[in-house]
């Protein structure tokens, strides 16, 4: 295993609050020291980090990456190096592969596969119910002794508020973490965008803010009955982080993130039936995407994600309300995430912390720090490179980007994985 | 990220001139004046004992119908012989396509054939533009409705129809009432008229039947006949589309007529010579007695003649446009 010096570059890390300009050094795939060191420590290279940004690597809280069983629109080889890509080292993905991963059969092939692959730590998020229908309790402790990370339904219904409160009153049982990505079934499906204004205009079904609200309040009560521990990824709508931040007040051990491209799209955007923004959740108003911003800021949401979800061409060739929802969001995280830096609502080492330990932290892992001693996964990137999406450049084999043609702010240089090179911008 | 001309663009050629007939929003007022005009003149046509004109032989005119319709398609039909075309129909069942996938290779087969004009309608909104933008932009596509986004030709139909009882639209007051939700005609009324100047567009429907804020639109909205009907000149009453409930968006049709049906009484709400339209096929004793359907001021057939006019106009219009713009392609690759 090589030794590394990064030389000479900003490093950032939210979790010491260290904000300084010095060398950092990597042995044996662990930080070995930050600033001075003894003469007679031997590196194999040296990583000049002048002018750039040396951070925690990323840590990514919802990436669907497609296998087993949808390879046609991404495999964990090109996600995850996708990942590595976008600055990410870490993620979490959801169980809504084919077969679901409601089984430690799944998941260990999940990160069987990873671990081949080698460009990211890949934790699965495992079905909360068997076959995400809503009904029968998944084994979620054999699942979390086979390395899940998390629980969750996904976007798909538990119908049974009782089914609701059993699988919450399990998880709690075991101290299990359950994920929720809140929408009202009866509410959304049959729509494709933000109900308001344009989806009227445009003649395409929305999905009214009450879906998420609903399920929101819904969960939040069911979480206060039961204790669980419970996070709600990519909220959308201004009032869910208003409910959240009101059950944080009363003392419930809630988290919450948000998806980075709802920072900075709205459904003003979504006017041209204009597949690319066929998004779920949907992007809402601009005032919510305001609302999430202050979710971020006052500090009741601490993670920002990529949701990322790559879709297959012919997914997306249709017209809009019949192509696959999702875009592909691995290698824009960091600089969508930078550009409130840009706009100065945010500093940015604050938006690290949303990007490294604020996930850490809502999964209860302990990394997503620089501290000495820990497996070496850091971000090396380039705060002021300009550079223009190309959807045909990307790693990710989902090619469905908004942002194809759009010039960025932010753009990763260099990631390690434990100490290696997994990405370097050639 | 936003693009306001984004429509132009799409079906209109450089020079301001339609190449698709996708929908009106976004199309300025002298344009919408032209096809009206145009269309005149094949009002009077089509009355002659020769109702054929040669401006699209030897062209080819696809009609494809992913969901059933036989009004408009006849009209569509016939509009396309009256102009000398040749004339393709396809029923294409939506059940038998399951995805874009199958609309693509459609598209792009009927293309390899060298069809010249897509008439297309299709279940989903935005298929027409779909179609236009990604899959045939160099056939000129024309939208016979897409889902609950447009169906312009019928809008320029009924303007075609209020100009020739009413002349100057700028000092009418029109209602449109019933099935808004899911009206892709009343979203193109909406767009003509608003562009074409009316004084006021109401909409007048139970809350159920009303998308969220159709005013942003620019439509005042009514949830009772009584006011909503008061001196207006001009009302439009819409299909109560029932196929397409699927939740329980009315406790009944009867109901429905009760409230909403347009009935000799409520006629009485509104100006003494107002006109009665409906884009058909007509839910007699759903949406309006049958009695005034029948009555001396249901311009409902008027506006049947005039849908065959309004279509020759139209699809005339785009072709010139779209063959001219593959002139200029020609001329400036050199060949």
């Amino acid at each position: 295993m090589m030794n590394i010096k990064i030389s000479n570059g900003r490093i950032i890390d939210p979790a010491t609050g260290l904000d300084q300009v010095t060398d950092l050094y990597v042995r044996a795939g662990e930080i070995y020291a930050i600033g001075d060191l003894a003469d007679d420590f031997h590196y194999d290279e040296v990583i000049d980090a002048t002018g750039l940004i040396v951070c925690p690597g990323l840590i990514d809280l919802c990436a669907h990456l497609r296998e087993p069983g949808e390879t046609h629109k991404g495999s964990i080889a090109s996600e995850t190096a996708a990942a590595a890509a976008g600055g990410i080292t870490s993620l979490i993905t959801p169980p809504t592969t084919r077969p679901i991963v409601d089984t430690p059969a799944v998941a260990e092939l999940i990160q069987d596969r990873a671990a081949d692959a080698g460009f990211a730590r890949v934790m699965p998020m495992c079905a909360l119910t068997q076959g995400l229908q809503g009904e029968q309790l998944a084994p979620l402790h054999a699942l979390a002794g086979s390395g899940c990370i998390a629980f969750t339904n996904a976007r798909l219904p538990i119908k049974s508020t009782l089914n609701l409160l059993r699988c919450l009153e399990y998880a709690a049982t075991f101290d299990l973490l359950v994920v929720f990505q809140a929408q009202d079934h009866s509410l959304s499906s049959n729509g494709c965008m933000h109900e308001g204004a344009n989806s009227t205009r445009m003649g395409l079904s929305g999905i009214p803010e009450a879906a998420e609200t609903i399920e929101v309040s819904r969960c939040l009560l069911l979480v206060e009955q039961t204790g669980v521990r419970a996070h709600f990824g990519q909220l959308s709508c201004e009032r869910s982080v208003q409910l959240i931040t009101a059950a944080q007040q009363r003392g419930l051990k809630v988290t919450a993130d948000v998806a980075a491209h709802h920072l900075i799209l709205s459904d003003e955007q979504v006017n041209e039936f204009d597949s690319s923004l066929h998004l779920q959740p949907p992007l809402r108003s601009a005032l919510d995407r305001a609302g999430l911003i202050q979710g971020l800021l006052s500090g009741s949401v601490t993670a920002i994600c990529s949701d990322h979800q790559p879709q297959d061409l012919i997914s997306k060739q249709a017209p809009f309300a019949e192509t696959a929802a999702g875009l592909s969001g691995l290698e824009t995280l960091l600089p969508l995430s930078l550009s409130l830096v840009e706009r100065k609502l945010i500093e940015l080492p604050q938006v690290i912390e949303k990007l490294t330990l604020g996930p850490a932290k809502i999964l209860g892992l302990d990394s997503g720090s620089l501290q000495i001693g820990k497996p070496a996964d850091i971000c090396i990137f380039d705060p002021n490179e300009q550079w223009t999406v190309n959807k045909n450049s990307l790693r990710s084999a989902g090619k469905n980007t908004p942002f194809n043609g759009k010039t960025l702010k932010g753009r990763v240089f260099t990631t390690l994985l434990g100490g290696r090179v997994v990405f370097r911008r050639g | 990220m936003p693009n306001p001309n984004h429509y132009d663009s799409i079906q209109l050629t450089p020079e301001g001139q339609l190449k698709h007939f996708l929908t009106i929003e976004g199309l300025h007022a002298e344009l919408l004046t032209e096809i009206l005009d145009t269309a005149d003149s094949f009002v009077d046509m089509s009355a002659q004992q020769v109702k054929k004109v040669p401006l699209l032989r030897g062209k080819t005119v696809a009609n494809l119908f992913f969901e059933a319709s036989t009004r408009t398609l006849s009209t569509f039909e016939l509009a396309a012989k009256r102009l000398s075309a040749d004339v393709l129909n396809l029923n294409i069942s939506t059940s038998s396509t399951s995805k874009g996938e199958t609309l693509k290779d459609t598209l792009m087969t009927l293309r390899a054939m060298h069809c010249d004009m897509f008439v297309v309608r299709h279940s989903a909104s935005g298929a027409a533009h779909f179609i236009a933008e990604h899959v045939t932009p160099d056939v000129a596509v024309i939208n016979a409705g897409d889902g609950r986004h447009a169906h312009p030709t019928q809008a320029m139909l009924d303007m075609l129809t209020i100009r020739q009882h009413k002349g100057d639209f700028t000092k009418l007051k029109v209602a449109i009432v019933g099935d808004i939700l899911h009206s892709r005609v009343a979203r193109s009324q909406i767009h003509a008229l608003r562009i074409l100047g009316v004084e006021e567009i109401r909409v007048i429907a139970p809350q159920t039947l009303l998308p969220r804020h159709i005013e942003s639109m620019g439509v005042k909205v009514f949830n009772e006949m009584s006011r909503g009907l008061r001196d207006v000149d001009v009302i439009i009453m819409l299909r109560l589309q029932k196929e397409r409930m699927q939740t329980a968006l009315l406790p009944s049709e009867s109901e429905f007529y009760k409230l909403f049906g347009l009935t000799e009484a409520k006629l009485a709400y509104a100006k003494p010579d107002a006109i009665i339209m409906h884009p058909g096929p007509i839910n007699r004793g759903v949406e309006i007695e049958s009695g005034v359907a029948d009555g001396d001021r249901s311009v409902i057939l008027q506006q049947v003649t005039n849908g065959i006019a309004v279509r020759m106009a139209v699809m005339s219009m785009a072709m010139s446009g779209q063959l001219k713009q593959t002139q200029q392609r020609l001329e400036a690759s050199g060949v």
